[in-house]
């Protein structure tokens, strides 16, 4: 793995300066691995971690179990993507188990991820059924861990 | 009311210095805007598994005391443990002892082995509890000095030409704090050969070892004829981020275990066993997040080495541990005022070097167990703060 592939996977924010610091680096090769790691679709993007409860207000989210016919050409893969396109949709993976795909969707109110459930998804030809949980709080996100400040852990300042 | 220090204090207590760290930080203290680099353990909490252990522990209601020895089940999981990852076997019942944090490891193995005005040779600079314990022993310490040109490792010429009539303790810690030295197996090959000669016994603290960024660690109690003469001394403060469960172990010849065992028991009686349990987990499944946290040391360290040669203040690049020791005599300051100065004007802390023993004299020790963005700060200011002084010169 590269390292500022390591670099970026341990999670302290650091800026292409002090990343290039860090490895004893220049900005404009830590700028060129980010752009090769971006053009070889190792690292996506960039997205901000929020804190649902409040950065998202208005953010409505759900889990959505989805069983789908696979086809003799493909399997899941062309009914996954089609469904993975929606705007409402996060993320979605294929599972083992129960059922097929895992979607996580979002919405304005519940109205609009219900209303992307049943007439947007479960109109999809070859699905088969969905079954809908909506989230009601979240306690950790992405690896940050959502504490109230009478929770976190907190150092005396102390050395021996 | 008799003058306390006169009357009541012992006269061996009386002449121990504070530890120069504590009395550093207690400036720090009353500083909190300042950047730390003095603390002296992991800035990662114990790995949540470990804690999540502990937790379910106390909710068993195991809240009793255990076996002198500590619980057989840790010390099975020590014994594998030091088999599996320096080469050296131990029987769990009867030559691994429990202990409240490898400093009471340390101070049980000189009281139970030494008489007093016995001799000991350790190398400094070291950690601040060394020489004291040895006091604390009523036995006699005969510092051994290491340099930055052998990178701290200790020299066993120098050993061998401080060694006097009377010495009967060789104290090794390596890697070391706070200078990060390690010794190569050629040297002590060569000290373990001078400890059979001298039939010297060896306590090897090697609590940094998992710390170990270059090359391979070795004991010395690992190597032939020197099991039987080695107390060897490890613990879960560093590598396992657990300095506050204060729990550590000694392996040795069972008679040195059973007479450390007997001041243990009168002294301790135990080590908590909440931290007994916590500590069975972190041996069990804790290698995943040591050699996480590992990894992150060994970024932290070549950024903060780097930063310190272009700040103009030599430094070795330490082989293990999370300090780096940088020389600050190019600012032709001694130790204490570099370090005050720049608490200062820059608001950074490191540790004068002399906290650590008169040949720590010109260096400070900066822990590097702190995020890349404040090494990144304080390195920074530190770079700023040398230029003042060498324009100022």
């Amino acid at each position: 793995m590269s390292s500022v592939l390591q670099l970026l996977l341990e999670g302290e924010h650091l800026n292409t300066a002090q990343m290039a610091q860090v490895l004893g680096l220049s900005e404009s090769e830590i700028e060129a691995e980010l752009k090769r790691l971006k053009a070889e679709e190792v690292f996506l993007g960039w997205r901000p971690v929020l804190n649902p409860d409040r950065a998202q207000e208005n953010v409505v989210r759900a889990v959505i179990e989805v069983k789908i016919s696979p086809e003799r050409d493909g399997g899941f893969d062309r009914l996954a993507t089609r469904i993975a396109r929606f705007d409402a949709v996060e993320s979605c993976f294929l599972m083992s188990g129960a059922y097929d795909l895992l979607v996580f969707a979002s919405g304005k109110d519940l109205r609009e991820v219900a209303s992307f459930v049943s007439e947007r998804l479960s109109t999809v030809d070859g699905v088969l059924s969905t079954a809908t949980h909506f989230m009601l709080r979240a306690y950790k996100e992405q690896g940050y861990l959502l504490l109230s400040p009478s929770e976190r852990e907190d150092k005396p300042a102390v050395s021996p | 009311m008799s003058d306390y220090s006169q009357h009541f204090v012992a006269d061996h207590v009386k002449g121990l210095p504070r530890s120069g760290i504590r009395d550093f930080f207690s400036i720090v203290a009353a500083m909190p805007q300042a950047i730390s680099l003095g603390i002296g353990e992991p800035d990662f909490v114990t790995p949540w598994h470990i804690r999540e252990a502990a937790i379910f522990a106390l909710e068993k209601g195991k809240t009793s005391y255990t076996d002198n020895l500590g619980l057989i089940r840790l010390r099975r999981e020590i014994s594998t443990y030091v088999e599996n990852n320096f080469g050296i076997s131990y029987q769990p019942e009867t030559d691994v002892l429990v202990a409240v944090g490898v400093s009471e490891a340390l101070d049980i193995a000189l009281r139970a082995v030494l008489n007093p005005g016995d001799k000991v040779l350790y190398h400094e600079p070291c950690y601040v509890s060394y020489s004291p314990s040895i006091v604390l022993a009523h036995a006699q310490p005969i510092a051994v000095g290491t340099s930055a040109e052998d990178q701290f490792g200790i020299d066993p010429a120098r050993v061998e030409a401080a060694w006097e009539p009377g010495c009967k303790v060789l104290m090794l810690n390596f890697p070391t704090n706070p200078t990060g030295g390690v010794t190569e197996r050629a040297k002590l090959e060569r000290l373990a050969k001078f400890a059979i000669e001298k039939d010297l016994l060896v306590i090897s603290d090697e609590i940094y070892s998992e710390l170990t960024f270059e090359g391979e660690h070795t004991s010395i109690a690992s190597l032939p004829g020197m099991q039987e003469r080695t107390i060897f001394l490890h613990g879960f403060s560093k590598a396992f981020a657990m300095t506050g469960f204060r729990i550590g172990y000694a392996c040795g010849p069972k008679p040195l275990i059973e007479a450390m065992m007997k001041v243990h028991q009168y002294s301790m009686l135990c080590a908590p066993i909440l931290s007994q349990e916590a500590a069975i987990e972190a041996l069990k499944n804790g290698a995943p997040a040591v050699a996480k946290m590992k990894e992150q040391y060994h970024r932290r360290r070549d950024l903060i080495v780097r930063r310190f040669n272009e700040a103009g203040l030599d430094c070795h690049s330490p082989k293990g541990s999370f300090y780096a020791f940088p020389s600050i005599q190019s600012t032709g300051l001694d130790s204490l005022s570099f370090c005050k100065g720049l608490l200062d004007q820059e608001e950074v802390a490191v540790v004068p070097g002399t906290a650590f023993g008169p040949s720590g004299a010109g260096f400070a020790r900066a822990s590097f167990s702190t995020s890349y963005e404040r090494i990144i700060e304080a390195t920074d200011r530190i770079e700023r703060y040398v230029d003042k002084l060498s324009k100022n010169a």
